[in-house]
């Protein structure tokens, strides 16, 4: 589309509002102007009947309602010069929409703000001993998080439950953090590193893995699976099956399972993959409600302990 | 300005040119005293001495009447209601239109003589400027007089007194939604809060204007209740009438003439029920909409006939009917009691016993169960089936309560924590309940299941809420 026709046709409905906006205002004024010097028979009937017989006086209007009509023109001038109305004129306030969410955005900032922040400056254990920082948590929790991690942090199929003390990811206060900030992707891709695996060599694998935590097997897949899962499953999962948290590889051996531990739907898992995706909040809810988050989280029960610097050199201990 | 017509021919009727506007002309009415002044004078006093008073009694700790809008709660004595509360506000406003419709049906605009607050503050204010100007003549004349020390005085007195009175007004009124007392302190102290400022002021400013000078104004061209009787009365309804069979030809007469003796009728033309009219008509052109049926013209017309030793009665309530038909005021007031009143009284007793009954089986516990909407059902250790619940509880009460929850509707279904909740006063609460169902005991799909809340130490407070549990 033509840019400058455009252009012009916005001006036109722009001049084409004020035009309108003024002349009906002034013309009201006018209009009752002129009426002022007009005349009437009062106590008569106006001559108009309604259904047969229902007429109407001409009687007096008081003054003082002129009198407000006018005023009520006045306000409309001024209001027209300080506010948007008069075609895309914002007025001498600037009022509009989007500055009236920004600056209450700002005073919701500076009043809640404040009662988040304060927890910034402590770790992550010291806010999740808080029962303030608890219930804040919880709050923030039922907002953001329950939809897909359940309103009790159990969890629900391809959804982990926080409450138990097994983390994909990792659960020491950083990695909890970084996993809500940031979010999370994880990938397993189709029959794992072996993709000329058949169906049986699945059901082989799948019961060998079933094996590593105890679940019913048959026997003879398990042996055969064994040989199989090194070159399917052991680069993510690794050769024991505990699975490596840098990455979100589970850990296969525990009684975990984020899908189901049903074989049926192992073997599906293990034929078509997995794609899982946590959404990240870091930008959305700032540092520190994600700060109050991670410690609500953590303390929900087996958050694990931060891993502890690397000591100084014995040597220099003994001294 | 008059347009002034040219020579008219003389076929033409002459017909008054007026412009379309006309000055307000100030109303003095003339003092009365008599019945239905008694009457209006002992609503004013009813009214106001519950207006301005109920605010200050207390209830315990706190006001005894509160509309508490920023917490969401109506405290009314010992009843506290909340937002789930407001279809009895609804059920009110029923009950008061149809009050107004039968006792409107009945006899007229009695509202709008005795009860409307632009009557009563009318009415303060007209007395304040009796009791500082003077009666009728000398209220006249200080209008007239030019602006000197005198009036200036009078007149600063007079708005100094409705000034205060306004602002008591406005003050009281912002003291039923925020505790009165404590705002008298702030009032004092200047630490008002902008809203409250607001209002105090703002109502102050509409009672001063509205009582103080636009009065009778108000009541003919702002208020639709002038213009809507038309279809509340009918020809049995008891309205002000003059009694034009008995007053015609009106003339004046020397005092203690026999009234059938002079070829005159009882009105003597004296005037003064026009001059008590707060609204400034002459009830003798008949009802009028303006006539907001005070009764003033009835006092003044029946000292006006004692004096003259006539029957009372030249201006008198009674109906259109019965003016026609010449009854008696037993057959008149026989026709009250006819089907449009009978059938008001009915529904407007019915639906008031029905708020009364539910005013007083309020539940004091409220319960809502909401499932989680992510977990349908979730499969735990043992094959137990698990339902993740957030149960809404309001504690309706004015002191903290624990409850007891249990589940039932399936065998075997429990909690999987101990159901004990702790609810402060008058607050709502939500809890999260995981409820559990053995494996194998019922067909999948949905079951209807309750979840019972009873109070601790007060068994009649309990609610049997349904919820639905899921098996996949």
């Amino acid at each position: 589309m033509d840019l400058k026709f455009t252009g012009d046709l916005v001006g036109f409905w722009n001049l084409f509002v004020i035009v309108v906006v003024l002349v009906s205002i002034i013309g009201c004024a006018v209009f009752l102007w002129v009426q002022s010097s007009a005349t009437h028979s009062p106590g008569e009937v106006t001559g108009h009947v309604w259904d047969g017989d229902l007429q109407e006086y001409s009687n007096p209007l008081p003054n003082w309602w002129r009198w407000m009509f006018y005023l009520t023109v006045v306000f409309a001038l001024v209001y027209l010069a300080l506010y948007p109305g008069l075609g895309s004129n914002p007025g001498v306030f600037g009022w509009s929409m989007r500055g009236q969410y920004d600056a209450e955005m700002k005073v919701a900032e500076a009043t809640y703000g404040p009662k988040f922040n304060q927890f910034l400056a402590q770790d992550v254990m010291t806010v999740a001993a808080n029962p303030e920082a608890k219930e804040m948590g919880g709050r923030l929790f039922q907002t953001y998080c329950a939809q897909c991690h359940g309103g009790d942090a159990g969890g629900a199929p391809s959804f982990p439950n926080l409450k138990d003390g097994d983390w994909l990811w990792g659960g020491t206060p950083d990695r909890i953090k970084e996993t809500i900030a940031a979010g999370r992707t994880a990938v397993m891709t189709p029959k794992g590193t072996k993709p000329d695996m058949d169906a049986e060599q699945v059901r082989d694998v799948v019961h060998y893995v079933r094996s590593l935590s105890g679940l019913a097997a048959d026997s003879v897949r398990v042996q055969r699976g064994q040989e199989l899962y090194p070159q399917a499953c052991a680069a993510c999962h690794g050769a024991d099956g505990k699975g490596m948290t840098a990455a979100g590889y589970p850990n296969l051996t525990d009684k975990v399972w984020l899908y189901s531990s049903r074989e049926d739907k192992m073997i599906e898992i293990v034929t078509k993959g997995v794609q899982n995706h946590m959404p990240p909040y870091g930008e959305f809810l700032g540092p520190a409600k994600v700060h109050v988050l991670t410690a609500y989280v953590w303390g929900l029960g087996g958050g694990e302990k931060p891993v502890a610097p690397v000591a100084a050199a014995p040597a220099a201990a003994q001294n | 300005m008059n347009k002034q017509a040219a020579e008219p021919h003389p076929a033409v009727r002459l017909v008054q040119e007026e412009p379309l506007y006309k000055a307000r002309v100030k109303i003095h009415p003339r003092t009365v005293s008599g019945t239905f002044t008694r009457w209006r004078w002992v609503l004013v006093w009813f009214t106001q001495l519950i207006y301005y008073g109920l605010p200050w009694l207390p209830w315990g700790e706190r006001q005894a009447f509160l509309l508490d809008i920023a917490n969401r709660k109506f405290y009314i004595f010992g009843l506290m209601l909340w937002p789930q509360d407001v279809f009895f506000l609804a059920v009110i406003l029923i009950l008061s239109a149809y009050a107004l419709f039968l006792f409107t049906a009945v006899a007229g605009r009695l509202w709008c003589g005795y009860a409307c607050p632009q009557t009563v503050y009318t009415e303060l204010f007209l007395w304040i400027e009796k009791l500082i100007e003077g009666e009728r003549p000398a209220r006249i004349r200080l209008d007239k007089a030019p602006l000197d020390a005198r009036k200036f005085g009078l007149r600063a007195l007079k708005y100094g007194a409705w000034v205060l009175l306004a602002l008591w007004t406005g003050f009281t009124l912002v003291g039923y939604f925020t505790p009165i007392k404590e705002l008298w302190v702030s009032f004092w102290t200047w630490s008002l809060g902008p809203w409250e400022t607001f209002w105090i002021f703002f109502y102050a400013l509409f009672t001063y204007v509205l009582a103080g000078h636009l009065r009778e104004q108000v009541c003919l061209y702002m208020c639709p209740y002038a213009r809507f009787q038309g279809v509340m009365f009918d020809p049995d309804t008891l309205v002000i009438t003059y009694d034009p069979g008995r007053g015609e030809p009106r003339g004046q007469r020397r005092k203690g003439v026999p009234p059938r003796s002079v070829d005159r009728g009882d009105c003597v033309d004296c005037g003064i029920c026009v001059q008590v009219c707060p609204t400034g008509i002459d009830i003798r052109n008949g009802l009028q909409y303006e006539c907001i049926a005070c009764g003033a013209c009835i006092d003044a017309c029946d000292t006006v006939m004692d004096k003259m030793d006539y029957p009372r009665g030249l201006i008198r309530y009674t109906t259109e009917n019965a003016l026609e038909k010449g009854w008696s005021r037993k057959e008149m007031l026989r026709h009250v009691l006819r089907p449009r009143i009978v059938v008001y009284t009915v529904i407007l007793l019915g639906i008031f016993a029905a708020l009364v009954w539910a005013i007083a089986h309020k539940p004091d516990l409220r319960v809502s169960v909401m499932r989680d909407r992510a977990i349908l059902a979730r499969e735990v250790d043992g094959g137990a089936i698990e339902n993740i619940y957030r149960l809404q509880v309001m504690n309706v009460t004015e002191e903290a309560r624990r409850y007891a929850v249990s589940v039932s509707g399936i065998e075997g279904i429990r909690l999987d924590r101990d159901g004990l909740l702790e609810v402060p006063a008058a607050a709502t609460q939500s809890f999260t309940l995981a409820v559990r169902v053995p494996p194998d005991t019922v067909a999948r799909g949905a079951h209807t299941i309750y979840f019972n809340v009873r109070a601790i130490g007060n068994e009649e407070i309990a609610v049997h809420e349904k919820a639905s549990f899921l098996l996949p």
